[in-house]
């Protein structure tokens, strides 16, 4: 029971942070940024790449990675976003758009990196010595685990004092609340959408990162598998919402480890996804988003 | 007396004479080899082609088939049914050769020897495991290789006599012909043993996460734990366990066969044992032989090699059975009655179905490679 709990903790934080990514996307632009997945997917593989042919360690690897996941961000942006804003359909041309972007990305990595699966080298993080894990309220947690987790939690604090309490946090929920009073009150618009599409491609980079390194195998369609998950994830967390999508997070991975453990593999996909219809008949706003004042 | 000048062309002469009838009635027997140089399973079919080659050269040099010369013709399927197709209708219609050795890939196969089968060629498949749809294709159809339905209950009878383990949890793809096949005959070849199993799992081939299940077969207690799994998630599986602590045996499948499986599961794979039809430390003299032979033509061998090099000689065993002749209808006949012949792969011998028979064996992995269990 401990041990399933700390599965479904480890998977659940890497969910909250993709999804994290793609909820703050949404929530300023309404556009769901479907490249997201291949970022995650990119990210994976360029820390591979200072990991393993640059020999950095993985604690400078990571905020390196984040860093370029950030700049692919501003380029999607600028590339796949921005020339379509003043179009009255934007939010399906950004979707199609980004949905190409994903696939360009995914085949320049197929090019690069080839269709195998890789991985990084033994010994990136310590295993500590196996013969003494580390044991939690009976459960074996791995140091990889407590990482992860760790690395989780801290970048899900940092966003939240970045949103909350900084000038750049504030320019941002502005523009989520209205561009155009935003505009009025001085904010620099375009500034805080490009600044929303660094953070929200970094921690889904980091995210992409951490499962790397959690399942120890990267490849080009990696993204897939958390894609629709870290879409299901924002909608029951709640549109837009970044508690929302963290709580949602944890809940999936709770979810999906109790399902194989209790159901059985075949059930978990199955029963995660009869849980998201249920939460959107009960809740249709999700667990935490709030009915917009636009739409009420 | 001086000898005549002329006596040494004289005796050059009377030597050619007395060689020439033996040469004159040396017929050559033809035989392709279909195999995947190139595509996805380019690596076994190079360690193939060293093999027979390395067979034929050593079939022709000790003249195991009297007054017969054994040719080969090796061609590329790319590791594609259509490439195989292309290159099993040269082998009937171009080459007339007298047998196939069968395509690298179970897949490829079943596309192409039914050709063969309805044009009476026969086949002797080299690498295909998949327990259907092989030598169900008809009566010239024969296989060298061992099916994962006899290798596995071999390698969980000894892992038993070795370990004595009374539970077991067991993890498998439910989603794959193979790995669900593979779980069958772990199933029964379980039961048949009276090992109690404590638990099932199942997972997906996209998954990377297999915590959840090896938590929940793991607070069963169960004595070891039995995988039916592809290479790539073999690895994952393997690491995971450990990672959660387990220190008990772990039993793989075929998937679990290859050298892919220890480089990515590293310190973990340590200990897991897996089945193999080729046990390459037999103190056997055809296997010493074969070794000697490989290891002189600069080719480390693995289970791949040792088989095409086997499906070379039951082939030869075959023509000398049948006194050479190398009529597509004679060899058929012939290749079902051999029996008990020494080979790499221990005594070998065609079971009714034309499936191969020998013993398997179990491996360990230790110092980062397959070694054979004692």
């Amino acid at each position: 029971m401990g041990q399933q709990a700390v599965n479904g903790l480890f998977l659940g934080s890497i969910y909250a942070l993709f999804a994290l990514g793609y909820t703050l996307v949404f929530g300023v632009l309404d556009i769901l940024n479907l490249a997201h997945a291949a970022v995650f997917m990119l990210a994976s593989f360029v820390a591979l790449v200072l990991v393993s042919d640059l020999h950095l360690h993985l604690l400078l690897a990571l905020p390196c990675t984040m860093a370029l996941a950030g700049l692919l961000g501003l380029l999607l942006e600028r590339v796949a976003f921005r020339p379509l804003r003043s179009r009255a359909d934007s939010n399906v041309a950004g979707l199609i758009s980004s949905l190409a972007a994903a696939t360009v990305l995914e085949a320049v990595a197929l090019e690069v990196f080839g269709p195998n699966v890789a991985r990084f080298p033994f010994g990136t993080l310590p295993a500590g010595d196996p013969a003494h894990p580390l044991h939690l309220f009976g459960a074996v947690v791995s140091r990889l685990q407590l990482t992860i987790i760790g690395v989780a939690v801290i970048l899900f604090l940092s966003l939240t004092f970045l949103v909350k309490r900084t000038r750049l946090g504030r320019e941002v929920r502005a523009v989520a609340e209205s561009p155009r009073a935003a505009r009025v009150l001085g904010v620099n618009v375009d500034r805080a959408i490009a600044a929303s599409f660094f953070i929200s491609s970094a921690l889904g980079g980091a995210a992409g990162v951490l499962y790397g390194l959690a399942f120890n195998s990267i490849s080009p369609d990696m993204g897939r598998s958390v894609e629709l998950k870290g879409l299901s994830v924002i909608i029951v967390g709640g549109m837009g919402s970044m508690p929302g999508a963290v709580l949602a997070g944890f809940a999936l991975g709770l979810t999906e480890v109790f399902v194989v453990a209790h159901l059985g593999g075949s059930w978990r996909d199955a029963v995660s996804f009869a849980g998201l219809f249920l939460i959107l008949v009960l809740r249709p706003h999700g667990l935490l988003g709030a009915v917009s004042p636009r739409e009420a | 007396m001086r000898p005549s000048g002329r006596a040494p062309a004289i005796l050059a002469f009377a030597a050619l004479v007395a060689a020439s009838p033996a040469r004159a009635a040396d017929a050559t027997v033809k035989i392709g080899a279909c195999l995947s140089l190139t595509g996805p399973a380019a690596l076994y079919g190079a360690q193939q082609k060293a093999g027979i080659q390395a067979a034929v050269d050593e079939v022709n040099r000790e003249g195991q088939i009297p007054g017969v010369k054994l040719e080969v013709v090796i061609e590329d399927d790319a590791s594609t049914k259509e490439e195989g197709i292309a290159v099993y209708q040269r082998f009937i219609g171009r080459d007339r050769v007298s047998a196939i050795l069968g395509p690298t890939l179970s897949n490829t196969a079943t596309a192409v020897d039914p050709l063969a089968q309805s044009a009476k060629v026969p086949v002797v498949a080299i690498s295909n495991t998949a327990p259907r749809g092989i030598t169900d294709i008809g009566d010239y159809v024969f296989r060298v290789s061992l099916t994962e339905g006899q290798v596995i209950p071999s390698a969980l009878k000894r892992a038993h006599a070795r370990l004595h383990f009374g539970t077991a949890g067991v993890l498998y793809g439910n989603d794959d012909a193979f790995t669900q096949a593979g779980f069958g005959v772990m199933r029964g070849a379980l039961e048949a043993l009276g090992v109690r199993i404590l638990g099932t799992q199942t997972f997906a081939k996209p998954d990377r996460d297999y915590n959840a299940q090896l938590t929940a077969l793991i607070a069963l207690k169960p004595d070891i734990l039995v995988v039916s799994a592809l290479v790539e998630n073999a690895a994952g599986i393997v690491t995971q366990a450990r990672q959660l602590g387990w220190r008990g045996p772990i039993l793989g499948g075929n998937g679990f066969n290859s050298a892919a499986f220890v480089g990515n599961a590293g310190p973990a794979a340590e200990g897991v044992l897996v089945g193999t039809s080729w046990n390459r430390s037999s103190p056997d003299p055809a296997n010493q032989a074969f070794l000697r032979l490989m290891a002189g033509r600069g080719v480390e061998p693995d289970q791949f090699c040792a088989q095409a090099y086997t499906g070379v000689l039951v082939i030869a065993r075959a023509l000398a059975a049948s006194g050479g002749k190398g009529g597509r209808e004679d060899l058929r006949a012939a290749l079902a009655k051999v029996k008990d012949l020494d080979t790499p792969l221990g005594r070998f011998s065609f079971l009714e179905n034309r499936d191969g028979n020998h013993e398997p064996a179990l491996q360990e992995v230790r110092d980062g490679r397959f070694q054979i269990a004692p």
